[in-house]
């Protein structure tokens, strides 16, 4: 070896030395700049005095802009690295986000909550299981399962057979889709939105004035006595699901009505040619066949009907007999500040869920390619 | 067909028309009633019945939406007894607010979204269908079980009453219908539309960004459709993370209060329910098409 290659293989290493070094003070340095960006704009937004618009702006442009650069340098820096790892880790740049923000915001708060159900309200003493005795005795708790049975057994049936019926005629018009785009119209309004509509129609004024509430005004039409709905125990509750009702049954009729039209019109016509009425037809042919349709549907009804809130909360706050179950676990939490009660309370909530879960994974694992 | 046959099917659609007209007519009633309301002056709304305004017809205004959007210094005591100053941009405020929230708790959850329906799609890796199964898990869970931990974090980092977490806790809640769908969509995109891009030497992030989204479009303009109505039409979510102060409340939180404390005034609450519905209907008759097909796809969300 000569002196010359040993000279040019110093240079080799300490070039390859600084090169590294460098490397590294560039993936560094993105990062940081990239972080320094997202910095600056969280203290503008939070410092700033700019007028309302501005800084909605701003954080919109911040907050979208801030996930894509995030993407964006993640991939860049998993690139810099060696092959082998970059390979490995690729996947991840993809996935990983997504699997933090679930892990963060749904999966383990489902174990912390389990946890915190065994403490007490400032969850410093464990209390064994005082919070599920609290959540499967306590008077409101149990008036709250009854009303909640009622919203799922009125609000899913009310839904779903006013959807199968609508869908079931609609299918046989010529103006189908204007009906349905009328029917369905409610499913962009929010509870709260809806609650001011209805609340408007159960108004109430005493006997002998004008009624200004649609119900009230038929009411006295026929000669009755007007009534303040909301305080009439039990029946508040039907009265609340009728709002439900007139949400979801937009949703239930668009996916039946869906369903509908996969039904073979040969069956149909054979059926009619065999003389069948077209009740019997739609007993024996058409419901069989959406079946499986129709089961999805009233299972996504009565996962809303069981957390049912919004509708509750703004229209008689749980009063009158009309607590539910999301409304006492807000209760728990904002007006008694007890979130080992509200915790326990949250997992009765998961616990009712849990067989439809199980139905789910069950579908998810007949299928192909995973 | 015999003419018989003819007559029965014509009355039978008569009866069928004549059923579905009465069932419309009884869905729009509420909504019509509450648009009348909203533009009948304050004396007449709270008075008699809005299918007078037809007979009496002491005209129409529409003070009751300045009013609600403008706002006059007023004081009001709210169900909870405390007494409440009011002042300037009512509304007008919340509707800013209430796209604050909404855009980016839309466009970020679909983004991530995207990024790991592609990633479960396209990419093998440990735990894949393992991690795979816990999103279709934690498709139904409801996100009450949430609230308590994630409020604690909040307090502990600040995060309380800001806008990224609220952004953040719509993109958590929100992340695994849209994966779901995402990923039913992107797993049937064709395998050689990435193979010559990946032979041409592409990174990952290009063919994603180039090739996948574009390609995704129809399916992320339903989840959008579902993301946006969810998120403006929350009231949950915003009670708890956003709290009760009226720089940042959005609408429905602003509405919901108005029912607690003004419930009587009939003619505000109406124009405020209508402002807070004009924005969801318009998008719904819009893009109606996308949304069906985004509630067709998978239709439970926790």
């Amino acid at each position: 070896m000569t002196t010359t290659d040993i000279r040019s293989e110093k240079r080799g290493v300490l070039a390859s030395a600084l090169i590294t070094l460098g490397r590294l003070g560039v993936s560094l340095f993105v990062p940081i700049v990239a972080f320094g960006i997202l910095w600056a704009g969280f203290i503008f937004l939070r410092d700033s005095n700019a007028s309302q618009a501005v800084i909605a702006i701003v954080a919109i442009i911040w907050g979208v802009g801030g996930v894509a650069m995030l993407f964006w340098v993640t991939d860049w820096l998993v690139n810099r690295a060696p092959l082998s790892v970059a390979k490995k880790l690729q996947p991840f740049v993809f996935v990983g986000p997504a699997l933090a923000i679930l892990a963060w915001y749904l999966f383990v708060p489902t174990m912390r909550s389990l946890y915190l159900s065994f403490f007490d309200a400032q969850s410093n003493n464990f209390v064994k299981l005082d919070n599920y005795i609290f959540a499967f005795t306590d008077a409101k708790m149990l008036e709250s399962f009854v009303n909640n049975l009622m919203w799922i057994v009125l609000g899913t049936g009310g839904a779903v057979g006013f959807g199968l019926l609508i869908a079931l005629m609609a299918d046989r018009v010529k103006l189908e889709k204007v009906y349905k785009s009328l029917i369905f119209m409610p499913m962009a309004i929010s509870f709260v939105g809806a609650g001011v509509i209805w609340r408007f129609v159960y108004a109430y004024k005493p006997a002998g004035e004008d009624q200004i509430g649609l119900l009230n005004a038929i009411v006295t039409l026929f000669g009755g006595e007007p009534q303040a709905w909301f305080t009439m125990a039990g029946w508040n509750n039907v009265f609340l699901i009728v709002i439900l009702v007139w949400l979801q049954t937009g949703y239930a009729m668009v996916i039946i009505s869906a369903a509908l039209k996969g039904v073979p019109s040969s069956i149909i016509e054979a059926g009619r040619i065999d003389g069948a009425s077209e009740i019997r037809i739609i007993r024996s042919i058409i419901i069989p066949f959406i079946a499986s349709t129709l089961v999805t549907v009233s299972t996504t009804i009565v996962i809303i009907s069981l957390k049912i809130f919004d509708i509750v909360f703004t229209m008689t706050n749980g009063n009158y007999g009309t607590e539910v179950i999301a409304s006492m676990q807000y209760k728990q939490m904002f007006r008694f500040y007890h979130y080992g009660r509200g915790s326990a309370i949250a997992m009765v909530l998961v616990i009712a869920v849990i067989p439809v879960m199980w139905y789910n994974l069950r579908q998810f694992s007949k299928r192909e390619g995973f | 067909m015999t003419s018989i046959a003819q007559k029965k099917q014509n009355r039978w659609n008569l009866v069928v028309n004549l059923i579905l007209l009465v069932i419309v007519i009884l869905w729009s009633i509420p909504i019509i009633g509450l648009l009348i309301s909203s533009i009948r002056p304050q004396d007449d709304v709270l008075s008699t019945g809005w299918w007078s305004a037809f007979s009496e017809n002491s005209g129409f205004t529409l003070d009751n939406y300045k009013r609600v959007l403008g706002g006059s210094e007023h004081t009001f005591v709210n169900s909870a007894g405390d007494t409440v100053r009011a002042s300037g941009d009512n509304l007008g405020r919340a509707f800013i607010n209430s796209f604050t929230v909404t855009i980016p708790s839309v466009i970020i959850p679909i983004l991530i979204a995207a990024a790991a329906a592609f990633g479960f799609a396209w990419m093998i890796f440990p735990g894949r269908k393992l991690f795979f199964t816990i999103v279709v898990a934690l498709l139904v869970v409801p996100l009450q079980i949430a609230l308590i931990p994630i409020l604690r974090d909040y307090q502990s980092l600040g995060l309380t009453g800001s806008y990224l977490g609220i952004w953040l806790a719509h993109t958590g809640f929100g992340l695994p219908l849209g994966i779901y769908l995402l990923y039913n969509y992107i797993s049937t995109i064709p395998r050689d539309v990435f193979e010559s891009a990946f032979l041409d030497g592409a990174r990952p992030m290009v063919v994603f960004a180039r090739l996948v989204l574009p390609l995704s479009v129809p399916a992320i303009a339903s989840l959008a459709i579902f993301q946006f109505l969810w998120v403006w039409n929350d009231l949950l979510v915003a009670l708890v993370f956003l709290g009760g102060t009226n720089d940042v409340a959005v609408l429905t939180q602003r509405l919901a209060n108005m029912v607690g404390s003004r419930g009587q005034d009939w003619h505000l609450l109406t124009a405020g329910a209508f402002i807070a519905m004009i924005v969801p209907l318009l998008v719904f008759f819009a893009l109606q098409r996308y949304f069906v097909q985004g509630l067709m796809a998978g239709s439970v969300k926790g």
